[in-house]
């Protein structure tokens, strides 16, 4: 699997890695974020 | 998985195409990771949102595994994910979603 060039959905979790830092960091590889969520199961 | 979020993985799923596609999870644990994994490959297997019936088919990963790590910026994965890493079981979260990748 290369990220390089791939769209990304960046599906996180509030207790784990949210989307937003997961989406920072698949695009430092040429990745492109398509959609990004953060799932909060409270 | 919430229902909305189904249905915008849905939409942008059929806007962007499948080919190329692919879904990087965040989950504390691999209960979580491998039901939001089987959601967006195979469909939801509660039956109860937009996904119920729907195989996406989209390969899906976990920010934590080695397969991504080696491909981003080490100085932005420590900032993003660092303390993360440390408190989470990355052997048994990459178990979860290889059972749902090798399933029939």
């Amino acid at each position: 699997m290369n990220l390089k060039g791939r769209k990304v959905i960046a599906l996180g979790e509030r207790d784990g890695i949210p989307g937003p830092a997961i989406a920072a960091v698949v695009e430092t590889a040429g990745a492109e974020v398509v959609l990004t969520l953060t799932q909060c199961y409270v | 998985m919430d229902l909305d979020d189904q249905t915008l993985i849905l939409r942008a799923a059929e806007e962007h195409g499948r080919d190329g596609l692919i879904v990087v999870l965040g989950q504390p644990d691999s209960d979580s990771a491998e039901l939001a994994a089987e959601t967006v490959s195979k469909g939801d297997p509660t039956y109860a949102g937009p996904l119920a019936g729907v195989s996406l088919g989209l390969p899906v990963y976990h920010i934590l595994e080695d397969v991504v790590r080696e491909q981003v910026d080490p100085a932005r994965y420590e900032a993003e994910v660092g303390l993360m890493e440390i408190t989470l079981d990355k052997d048994s979260i990459t178990a979860g979603l290889d059972r749902v990748r090798n399933a029939p």
